[in-house]
This record gives C-alpha cells, structure tokens and sequence, in this order.
C-alpha cells in the first residue's frame, strides 16, 4: 500500500485544484506526441498529425487530452487505493487499446513539465517531487494488469 | 535518434537565449533532482550542505552547465568535445549512466519553469534529444 503524506496529499491536492483540464490535456498530449513521436502509433484514426503545428491544432487530441486529464481523478478521488482503482483501466489499455505499458512514463513526464511551465516556481521540487510520485503510482497501477 | 541539422540549430537558438541564466538552471535542475530522486545523493555525501540552492549545489550546478555549453559548442561532434569530460566520469567519477537521464529530465522541468513560452514543443524534443546525446557522450569510455 502506498503511503502519503499530509505535505504530499496537499501537493497533489493543490496541483489539480488550479489545473485547467481542458489547456493542460490538450497541452500535455500533443506535446508527447511531438517529443516522443513514436507514440503517434495509437492515434491513427485522430486526423491530421503531420507536423507539430498540425497536432497542437487537432481538436480530437485536445479533446482526448482532456479525456485522459479526468482519468487522473479517480487516482485523486481514491489515494489510498490507486491500484484497484485502475484495474479496469487497465484491462482497457491491455485487452483493447494494446497500449505499451512504457508509453505511460512518457505521457506523465510531459505533464510534469507542462504542469511545471504552468505553474513556474509554485512548482517546488517538494511539488515535483509529491506530483511524480502520484503519477508513477498510476503508472504502475495501469500496467498492472497486463500480462 | 542522432541529432538532425534542425534540432542542432533549434538547440544552439534556444540555448542563446537561455545561457544568461544557466547557473540558475544548474542550481535549480541539481536542486531538484536531490529532493526528487534522493538516490542521487549518494554521490554528494561530501558535501555539508545538499538543500535547494545551497553554496555547494549552486557551485556545482554551474559547473555542470558549463559542461552542457561545452556540448552545444561542440554539437556537430559532442563525443570529440567531451572527450576529457568523458574519461572523467568513467574513471574517476563513475557515476552510474542511468542519472545523466534523471538530470536531463529535471534540467527539462527547470527549462519549462524559467522559459514557459520558449520552451515550446520543438525545442523540448530538440533539448531532449541533445541532453541524451550529451549522457551519451559522457558515457562513452565507461566499459
């Protein structure tokens, strides 16, 4: 079972209390899909991926950016119990989407600095550090049933 | 994933626009990566003080900017460049190659802290690419 902290619940607490999920997700998933382009692979049915420009201008990235934004609340909503949480999530990303498990890593380290450009130095490495480790909690839930 | 004319070129633009603050990127990308990854303080226990933006890390922040700028002079052939740097982590340093990832994404995060309009998408995969080029280089004559 993972433990928190109260610093670390008020970190991620007050993290997705100011995010807007609509910028944020667009933000953070066209901004994977540039950086790690390989990633591309999931998103064939999505329109126009051509070049940065195109992505950062795709509504059903945006759209979808928001999706996955949301997805994060369960974790929000459940912290002490993140890994059952997901399990559906889990079989979702393995059985339907066939998503690679290590994908996951770079979506949540695009976030991480698009959150960090977002909120500049309120982004302390405290922050930093509270925010990663709740993302990489995810990350190992969503991988968890994989097999 | 070797370094193209283009993100050469992105990296030595934004690089000239960031440098003025390189030692506060320094400082506060090593500063991070000691609270956030605490593992990495391992290396540093001769040092009195590891808190954010102590003397020691900000010294030392510097110097390892000093070390990224030498990278960009030298982009076109990073290894050549950072040859001594790299005789020098391998045999008197030994710093194991899976923390040049750890610093890079942290210097990543600093950049999105102090640059948030310039460090758009572009030059976040140019940056990227280049600092795994320069762990790269660093690497070179561990084994």
């Amino acid at each position: 079972m993972v433990e928190w902290t109260d610093e670390e619940r008020a970190a991620i607490s007050n993290i997705f209390s100011k995010l807007d999920y609509d910028e944020i997700g667009q933000k953070s998933l066209s901004r994977c899909l540039i950086v790690y382009p390989w990633t591309q692979r999931y998103f064939g049915g999505f329109g126009n991926l051509y070049n940065a420009e195109a992505i950062m201008n795709n509504p059903m990235i945006a759209k979808h950016g928001t999706t996955v934004l949301h997805g994060l609340d369960r974790a929000l909503k459940n912290m002490d119990d993140i890994k059952n949480t997901y399990a559906e999530l889990s079989v979702l990303h393995s059985e339907k989407l066939h998503v690679d498990p290590d994908n996951f890593k770079l979506l949540s380290d695009c976030l991480t600095i698009v959150i960090a450009g977002k909120m500049g130095n309120a982004f302390t490495p405290e922050y930093q550090a509270s925010f990663q480790k709740f993302l990489s909690v995810v990350v190992s839930a969503l991988g968890r049933q994989y097999h | 994933m070797s370094l193209t004319a283009k993100d050469k070129k992105m990296v030595k633009a934004f690089w000239a626009k960031v440098s003025g603050k390189a030692e506060d990127i320094g400082c506060d990308a090593l500063s991070r990566m000691l609270v956030v990854y605490p593992q990495t303080k391992t290396y540093f226990s001769h040092w009195k003080d590891l808190s954010p933006g102590s003397a020691p890390v900000r010294k030392h922040g510097g110097t390892i900017m000093g070390g990224i700028s030498l990278a960009v002079a030298s982009i076109d052939d990073i290894s050549a460049g950072l040859l001594s740097l790299s005789e020098l982590h391998a045999f008197q340093l030994r710093i194991d190659p899976a923390n040049f990832k750890i610093l890079s994404h942290n210097i990543l995060v600093v950049l999105a802290v102090l640059f948030p309009n310039d460090f758009n998408p572009e030059a976040h995969v140019a940056m990227d690419k280049f600092l795994a080029a320069v762990g790269r280089a660093l690497s070179e004559k561990y084994r």
